[in-house]
């Protein structure tokens, strides 16, 4: 789960991890009071999506007095925020963040993240701040300093001055740098973030260390333990069908392409999609329908696939091993019928039960195209498709 | 022969009274030499109860001292899995099957600490499959997960995986051509396990009744790359090699929390890639697997 820069601003505060002083707007008039109330005269008005790269496609404005405040955040809100991250169409803004202007020194990079092949915390950081790490990793990746810390021991101070003195913090702020990033590794552990990110972490001229940026990721896993997070959750930023999906513990990812996906299990819904790539068309989605699909599951998973007005057919592959391929036929056919499918369905169905599901299938009246592997399902569909 | 279980294993299963751990025992006893193989199932508030006539014991260490077992399985809910682990792990088990979905990556991230740090110290080793996996079975002999036993046959090809529904794929497909399978192997979907692809090869090929393997994997991650490597080193058998996510986007997660690209390194091409440098014969079609591995025998 991904939450806006303010909220993981507000969990670095709680880590007592300094970040400018801030608020958010949700209108023009609120980004003025916020930074009326603020004070000063100088004023960051940044754009709030759940994308990076919000700089550089104009949703980052320093202001030198509120009128400029007015004028950016009436520029920024409400626009289509086109970045890297957000594909062409971009993403309307809908939240600002006011903060204090800083004073910028001098710019690092500090990312805590989970390593699978150590099985341990990397907390890296690098002297190449406010520019896009991955560019740093490849060109020069002697700049990025590595730390990796075993969850049982914790953190050390060995460590994080280590990276501290190694990405050239001057001494006079080492302690300040080493406490925050001792807190920031905390953080991490104790809000089962699965990455969190400063880019900038800053130097200001009087010495002092802050988080300029705040990005983080959640373990999906860990939700059910961290409440104070969900309740950060902003579903404007989501796709709407995935997490209409997900309701139905449906796993639900929308592409470009025009055949539908329904299969059981994760590992067969990507490799099915291959297949329908390999035969020469796109895949629309990728949808699991998980162990124990029900009727009322598999209708909710045709209603948000035939949604996408791009789906010219479908295809659904099942491997039943707990699941019966004629629980699942039968849910097929009463879903079909629910939601007058007017697109051709291929059925591919293997394991328990298969030929009482496809009887079920056959002795439907509905006019399933039914095929015996996955190669054979994928052609046919492709083939239908484009009319062939 | 086989890997890692045979007909004579003793199993232990941690959460047998739950609906999940319930239904997956009846279904285990049931499978070739189940019956005598699942001796043991543990619950602190049942110790002393039987549950299709499998004893009940208030721990593991009760469990594998009275009744031998040296093998456990986990259908604990996600919130106490980890400490199931550590409990099986404690207890001395040669190797623990964990089939639970949703386990917290931290959870995970102390328990595989842990269990190195047991060993480091000069504690026994227990070996750890999954989470988030459908199990292993030698077909005919013993099933200890998920996975529907009659799609397998005995025989002497692997198949290793980290997807539950593909590894079945792959089974029946070479049970469709007629070949049987020495082992079958779900290693799970998350993205801090126990037993990786790599561990598995080697199994295989130091097992003298696997002649080949198909070794399937997924994007993201390191795991398939580092297998692949060894198996260009040092694998004496023909591979045959899928990884599914060609079309996969970056940034998403598919479904399994370890699938998800995060560099250029793991996705499926690079991946292909890598495996074909290292003499595995690869194909781009899920639908093949069988076929491409019989070409090679």
């Amino acid at each position: 789960m991904k939450i806006h820069e303010y909220q993981g601003k507000e969990i670095l505060r709680k880590f007592g991890v300094t970040t400018p002083r801030g608020n958010p707007a949700f209108s023009v008039e609120e980004a003025v009071k916020v930074a009326k109330d603020l004070g000063g005269n100088v004023w960051v008005v940044k754009a709030q999506i759940h994308a990076g790269g919000r700089g550089k496609g104009g949703g980052v404005k320093v202001a030198k007095s509120l009128d400029e405040v007015k004028q950016y955040a009436s520029q920024i809100l409400g626009m289509q925020l086109v970045t890297h991250q957000t594909g062409p169409q971009g993403r309307r803004v809908k939240r600002l963040l006011i903060e204090d202007g800083a004073d910028i020194k001098k710019e690092y990079y500090l990312a805590v993240l989970t390593d699978r092949a150590s099985q341990k915390v990397a907390v890296m950081a690098s002297s190449e701040g406010g520019m896009d790490i991955e560019k740093v990793a490849h060109d020069t990746p002697e700049k990025i300093l590595k730390e990796f810390v075993d969850p049982v021991v914790g953190m050390s101070d060995l460590q994080a001055s280590k990276l501290a003195r190694g990405i050239g913090v001057p001494e006079g702020s080492l302690a300040q740098a080493v406490t925050l990033i001792k807190n920031l590794y905390r953080c991490y552990m104790e809000t089962d973030a699965s990455l969190a990110e400063i880019n900038p972490l800053i130097l200001e001229a009087n010495g002092n260390i802050k988080a300029l940026d705040a990005k983080f990721n959640f373990d999906d896993n860990s939700l059910y333990r961290q409440p104070e997070i969900v309740a950060y959750r902003d579903l404007d930023e989501e796709d709407p069908d995935e997490v209409a999906a997900s309701k139905f513990d449906l796993t639900y990812i929308a592409l470009d392409g025009n055949i539908g996906c329904l299969v059981n299990g994760a590992g067969l819904a990507m490799a099915t999609m291959d297949a329908i790539k390999l035969f020469g068309a796109e895949p629309a989605n990728f949808l699991d329908v998980g162990g124990g699909a029900t009727t009322e599951k598999v209708t909710e998973a045709f209603k948000i696939m035939l949604k996408n007005p791009a789906v010219k057919g479908i295809l659904v592959n099942i491997f039943g091993g707990i699941m019966k391929c004629d629980t699942i036929a039968e849910g097929i056919v009463a879903a079909a019928r629910v939601v007058h499918l007017s697109v051709p369905l291929v059925v591919r169905m293997k394991g328990t039960n298969d030929e009482i599901g496809k009887k079920i299938l056959k002795d439907s009246g509905l006019p399933i195209i039914s095929a015996d592997n996955m190669a054979e399902a994928a052609q046919k569909i492709v083939a239908v498709v484009a009319g062939k | 022969m086989s890997i890692l279980i045979n007909k004579n294993t003793k199993v232990i299963t941690q959460g047998i009274t739950g609906k999940t751990g319930q239904f997956h025992t009846e279904k285990c006893q049931e499978y070739a030499n189940g019956k005598n193989c699942f001796v043991a199932g543990v619950n602190p508030k049942k110790a002393g109860e039987k549950i299709f006539d499998i004893p009940i014991y208030a721990s593991v260490k009760e469990a594998s001292a009275a009744s031998g077992a040296t093998v456990s399985v986990i259908y604990v809910p996600p919130p106490g899995a980890a400490a199931a682990v550590w409990e099986a792990v404690e207890a001395d088990l040669d190797l623990v099957i964990c089939i639970t979905e949703g386990i917290p990556v931290r959870d995970m991230l102390e328990v595989r600490n842990k269990m190195k740090a047991k060993v480091a110290g000069g504690g026994k080793e227990t070996l750890l499959l999954g989470p988030n996996c459908p199990g292993l079975i030698t077909p005919e002999e013993i099933k200890i997960g998920i996975m529907p036993g009659h799609i397998h046959k005995k025989g002497r090809i692997g198949v290793v995986s980290r997807s539950g529904t593909l590894t079945y794929e792959a089974v029946g497909q070479l049970t469709d051509l007629g070949l049987g399978q020495s082992s079958a192997v779900g290693i799970g979907g998350d993205p801090i396990n126990g037993l990786k692809h790599i561990d598995i090869m080697k199994l295989f090929n130091n097992d003298p009744d696997t002649d080949a393997v198909i070794m399937i994997g997924e994007i993201g991650g390191p795991d398939e790359a580092e297998a692949a490597v060894w198996c260009k080193a040092n694998m004496k058998k023909p591979i045959v090699g899928f990884i599914a996510g060609v079309t996969a986007p970056p940034g998403k997660r598919m479904g399994h929390a370890g699938a998800l690209i995060s560099g250029g390194a793991d996705t499926a091409e690079a991946k292909l890639a890598i495996m074909e440098e290292c003499g595995f014969t690869v194909t781009r079609n899920p639908a093949e697997m069988g076929k491409l591995l019989k070409s090679l025998l």
